[in-house]
């Protein structure tokens, strides 16, 4: 009894959350490996971009809800997702035509193209905090949770409950949905496949025939959508708030480069990676420990390794580690 | 000329604010933007000498912070006596450990072995340095806790605090550049950017070194208090002369004050960035910067070289900060934001003309004027375009409202207007 207790604390407190917030990792962190790859640089606008199509999708949610719509259990926020995409990728769209297809032509060095969406990222912070103010926002509706605590402790007579809220459900729902229609998309498609190549090298994807300025329009599609469907998930799971989306850059960036940079797959990992050290090292085991150690071994602080505000500083520590050991990432990045 | 003119533009901008607004309002312009250059020449130095992208100037700027209170403010005695040298011991464990570590992956062969070892010695020491240093941070922190809590700082004169600052930024950039410099640009940007994050987040938490987010209050001053002034009939008789009240003059006389030491200290600092320009080594950086592959073919040791640089850069971001700490007399670690202390000097860097020190101190100026003013203008703007509204309307109440966000969305535009067209900045390098 004491180890099942002990495993549902733990299920509770590290596993559901960790892999909900992995989930929005990789989703944004997916985001940015693909402008790697085919634009060749690092997007810092990446974050801005999330809290933008998140704010579109927040104002047509409002929207929905006057008029009185819902989804019964689930949130309006996914019945009003499409329209936040398809704002969100006239954004990035428009944001190419005028800034970035400049500097594609002339061929700038990469490190130009990031100190451009520099620029770009205070730009769409600006636009975002003039639309939606700089405070708290609060869309989440439709059922708190997929199972309270109560209940789970009714049900099964353990003394610790296992709560999932319908956000945490639903991220992870989402975002398996959405990986394997991105990965069907890059691996079976015409389209999918051109990006690839084009990727992998640009030359003689573009002496097979390939169009770069529509591989590059459909890229920034497909980013504006997974920054969006992350920017809502995280809004719905956490809270909606512009400044937390620019702080998200670091554990992204962290996420993109453990798993290698340009690779999807490596996205994907290294944004679990990251959320599970983040909330083990941060987590206070004391409780977990509890049940698990003999009572004579029974710890008498937290057992917390780190407090709760250095969980930044945990991102960017794995990002070190795993960069001393392997240059380009877990699945062998590229660098341009 | 073209230089000439641009610096009269400013000047002509700043007086204008005192005729309009105040002269404390300019004159707070002046210091700042003194500040602000001083940033921009450390930025300059990295990536418009060397084409090294640091994006953790705030890091650096808040090590310069940190160092104002470790030298200026008095020492506390009772934190010392419950756990002072406890903590310094507890830190020097931590270094030991890591030394260790160090150490033994370099002696023993590679292997399942040396990972099993090393983890050890890491875990057994992780425990060991918070076994001491955890009950030294509690006595500490309970020691006078809502004004205290920390162990102070030497009480030195806080003018000895700028080379300080400066100090502890080089050293930081030294620990990044050693383990950083190796990679790819865009790599060594998102590691400065973690490493300010680490900076920020260790002066947030760490109460026993700086009070973390209850701040730090009354630094002490390199220049004398208005009140003081206020009470010296000499004082009080000088500003009847030239017609003034003595209380805006003794905060006049403070910020000229101000002025005259932070003007000194950026006009140093331009010299010797102008020598180093002009000299063998300013060639050799920048030929380094234009064509890695050919200075190294050459002989030169490029990564010595960015170490050297990055060094130096930081140790000045980290000098502004000390100053611009002792300017504000306070630290408040959860003022260091990104976007204000890295990305707003970056916009200096670009605006001004990266690889030309008058042009970085140009974009200091020019930017932080325009960070002031951009928000009564955006209010006035707001103003004048909701005025055929409806005074109850939200939609008036929401554009009034928004006016102090147009800062970073004017900042954005300018940023990429200048890199479209004029990508060498308005003072473009010689």
């Amino acid at each position: 009894m004491d180890f099942l207790n002990g495993l549902v604390t733990l299920l509770n407190f590290v596993v559901i959350p960790a892999t909900a917030y992995g989930a929005q990792l990789a989703l944004g962190a997916l985001g940015v490996t693909l402008i790697y790859g085919i634009l060749r640089f690092s997007n810092f606008a990446h974050g801005d971009t999330m809290a933008f199509g998140a704010m579109a999708t927040i104002l047509v949610t409002w929207g929905f809800q006057a008029l009185g719509l819902h989804l019964w259990g689930l949130p309006t926020a996914l019945l009003a997702l499409p329209f936040g995409i398809a704002i969100a990728a006239a954004l990035v769209i428009a944001t190419d035509r005028t800034i970035y297809r400049f500097y594609r032509r002339q061929k700038v060095s990469p490190v130009i193209l990031v100190i451009v969406s520099m620029g770009v990222m205070f730009v769409y912070n600006g636009i975002v905090r003039f639309v939606i103010g700089p405070d708290d926002q609060n869309f989440a509706d439709g059922a708190r949770f997929l199972i309270s605590a109560r209940d789970f402790r009714d049900l099964t007579g353990l003394d610790e409950g296992l709560a999932i809220r319908s956000s945490q459900a639903m991220t992870i729902v989402t975002a398996v949905i959405v990986v394997m229609v991105l990965f069907w998309f890059l691996n079976r498609t015409r389209t999918g496949k051109s990006m690839r190549a084009f990727s992998d090298n640009e030359d003689l994807a573009l002496l097979s025939g390939i169009n770069p300025e529509r591989v590059v329009a459909i890229t920034w599609i497909i980013v504006a959508a997974l920054a969006t469907v992350a920017g809502v998930l995280y809004g719905l799971d956490k809270s909606f708030k512009p400044f937390t989306y620019f702080q998200l850059l670091l554990p992204i960036f962290a996420s993109a480069i453990v798993g290698g940079l340009g690779s999807p797959l490596g996205a994907i990992v290294g944004g679990f990676v990251v959320a599970f050290s983040e909330v083990t090292i941060t987590y206070a085991w004391k409780k977990v420990l509890e049940y698990w150690l003999p009572a004579t071994l029974e710890p008498q602080g937290l057992v917390q390794l780190l407090s709760t505000d250095y969980k930044f500083a945990v991102s960017f520590a794995i990002l070190v580690i795993v960069l001393l050991f392997r240059p380009t990432g877990l699945f062998r990045g590229k660098s341009v | 000329m073209r230089a000439a003119g641009l610096f009269a533009l400013v000047i002509a901008l700043i007086v204008l604010t005192g005729f309009t607004q105040s002269w404390n309002v300019a004159l707070g312009i002046v210091n700042m933007g003194l500040v602000s250059a001083i940033m921009a020449l450390g930025v300059n130095l990295q990536w418009g000498f060397a084409g090294l992208f640091n994006v953790g100037i705030m890091g650096f700027v808040a090590l310069g912070g940190l160092a104002a209170v470790l030298i200026g403010q008095p020492p506390v005695g009772a934190a010392w006596e419950a756990g002072g040298p406890r903590v310094l011991g507890g830190l020097a464990i931590g270094l030991g450990v890591i030394a260790a570590a160090v150490i033994l992956w370099r002696r023993l062969p590679a292997g399942r072995l040396r990972a099993l070892v090393l983890l050890g010695v890491l875990i057994a020491g992780f425990f060991i340095y918070r076994g001491v240093f955890d009950p030294a941070v509690q006595a500490i922190e309970a020691v006078n806790a809502a004004t205290q809590g920390y162990l102070g700082g030497l009480g030195l004169p806080i003018l000895i605090a700028w080379p300080v600052g400066a100090v502890l930024a080089a050293v930081a950039a030294w620990a990044i550049g050693k383990t950083a410099l190796g990679l790819r640009s865009d790599y060594l940007a998102i590691a400065t950017l973690g490493i300010a994050e680490i900076i920020i987040s260790v002066l947030r938490n760490e109460d026993w070194l700086a009070r973390g987010v209850k701040n730090v209050i009354g630094l002490p001053r390199p220049v004398p208090y208005e009140v003081d002034l206020q009470q010296s009939p000499a004082f009080v008789e000088r500003a009847a002369g030239v017609g003034l009240d003595p209380v805006v003059a003794s905060t006049l006389a403070v910020k000229l004050a101000y002025t005259g030491l932070f003007a000194v200290i950026l006009l140093l600092i331009l010299w010797l960035s102008q020598s180093a320009l002009a000299s063998p080594w300013g060639r050799m950086m920048r030929a380094i910067r234009d064509n890695e592959v050919a200075a190294e073919a050459m002989g030169k040791n490029v990564k010595a070289r960015h170490l050297q640089v990055f060094v130096l850069g930081s140790a000045i971001c980290g000098l502004a900060g000390a100053m611009m700490t002792t300017l504000d007399g306070q630290l408040t670690p959860s003022s260091y934001q990104p976007l204000r202390f890295t990305f707003l000097v970056w916009v200096m860097v670009i605006v001004g003309g990266s690889g030309n020190n008058y042009g970085a101190i140009l974009g200091g100026f020019l930017i932080w004027f325009l960070w002031v003013q951009v928000e009564p203008l955006g209010l006035w703007f707001m103003q004048t375009i909701s005025d055929g509204l409806d005074p109850a309307s939200p939609l008036r109440a929401h554009l009034l409202a928004s006016a102090a966000h147009m800062r970073l969305f004017t900042m954005g535009i300018l940023l990429l207007l200048v890199l479209r067209f004029s990508p060498r900045g308005l003072i473009p390098e010689r």
